[in-house]
């Protein structure tokens, strides 16, 4: 990058650079950013939709039909990654990750959760059918991955074996 | 507030890897305090990434994502200096925005 650069970038290069001091250091005070009112005007738009009835649901099927409307087919095209023994169930990393075409939704579920699904993402085009993210896991339990592919539902799970809860005191 | 968002995004070879660690407790509502009483539910409900002013994921989020949540993904396009902006809000309306470049 060099000093020559015009506007808006110039404007960020400061701010990253205290990104990277502030991490190494790991003080938060200096790090106040303001976002652009274009961001968290849409972020407040989709919070009025947030699928509050999707997460309060207790069974896949349930929690499928309530955030998508259908029901799901086991699929050999995605790839869900996740320890096969979770040591600590209050942080279990999952990727999923799938070969599908005109990916539109990823979700992540837990199926002995006290509620089933965990989290659920609207993939645009030009953004990569591939997200991972950490969760909690109450118990051993099965981890569904549901992918949403032209305008169908595909599913892959795999079980996790927890040794210490992450739901509960 | 303040930021309670570490971001990094990378340009590589056309597309961009995103890498994000948000700074929240992520109450589920089933644990207890020391004192036996159940801290309420505290969680993100939904995290937006957009680069140049378009949306490249959004996140909608329940109780049972980690503390501190991770997330990591990558979307068609973006150069260096381009912007990211991310904005997340919560169940109790608190929310968070802020804009990176990319590297």
């Amino acid at each position: 990058m060099t000093d020559t650069t015009p506007g808006s970038l110039a404007e960020f290069l400061p701010r990253r650079r205290h990104v990277l001091a502030g991490t190494i250091a790991g003080g938060m005070a200096a790090l106040f950013g303001a976002g652009t009112a274009a961001a968290s005007d849409i972020v407040l738009a989709d919070a009025k939709n947030y699928p509050v009835k999707a997460f309060a649901q207790k069974t896949e099927a349930d929690a499928l039909s309530a955030l998508f409307g259908k029901t799901a087919t086991v699929s050999p095209k995605i790839t869900l990654d996740t320890p096969d023994i979770a040591e600590n169930g209050a942080v279990v990393p999952v990727a999923v990750q799938t070969e599908l075409p005109d990916v539109t939704a990823v979700a992540i579920l837990a199926l002995d959760n006290p509620f089933t699904l965990s989290a659920a993402y609207r993939i645009p085009a030009g953004t990569a059918a591939a997200v991972s993210t950490r969760i909690k896991l109450a118990k051993t339990t099965t981890v569904v991955a549901v992918v949403e592919s032209g305008g169908q539902l595909y599913s892959a799970s795999r079980s996790v074996k927890v040794t210490l809860g992450g739901c509960g005191g | 507030m303040a930021n309670t968002i570490l971001v990094r995004a990378n340009a590589d070879g056309g597309s961009t890897v995103v890498q994000a660690l948000i700074r929240h407790p992520m109450d589920s509502g089933f644990v207890k305090d020391k004192s036996g009483k159940l801290i309420p539910p505290h969680y993100i409900e939904v995290l937006e990434f957009a680069h140049n002013g378009t949306v490249v994921l959004t996140a909608l989020w329940g109780p049972a994502v980690s503390k501190d949540p991770f997330i990591k993904f990558s979307f068609k396009g973006g150069k260096k200096g381009d912007t990211l902006s991310i904005s997340w809000i919560d169940n109790k309306g608190l929310k968070d925005s802020r804009t990176a470049a990319i590297m």
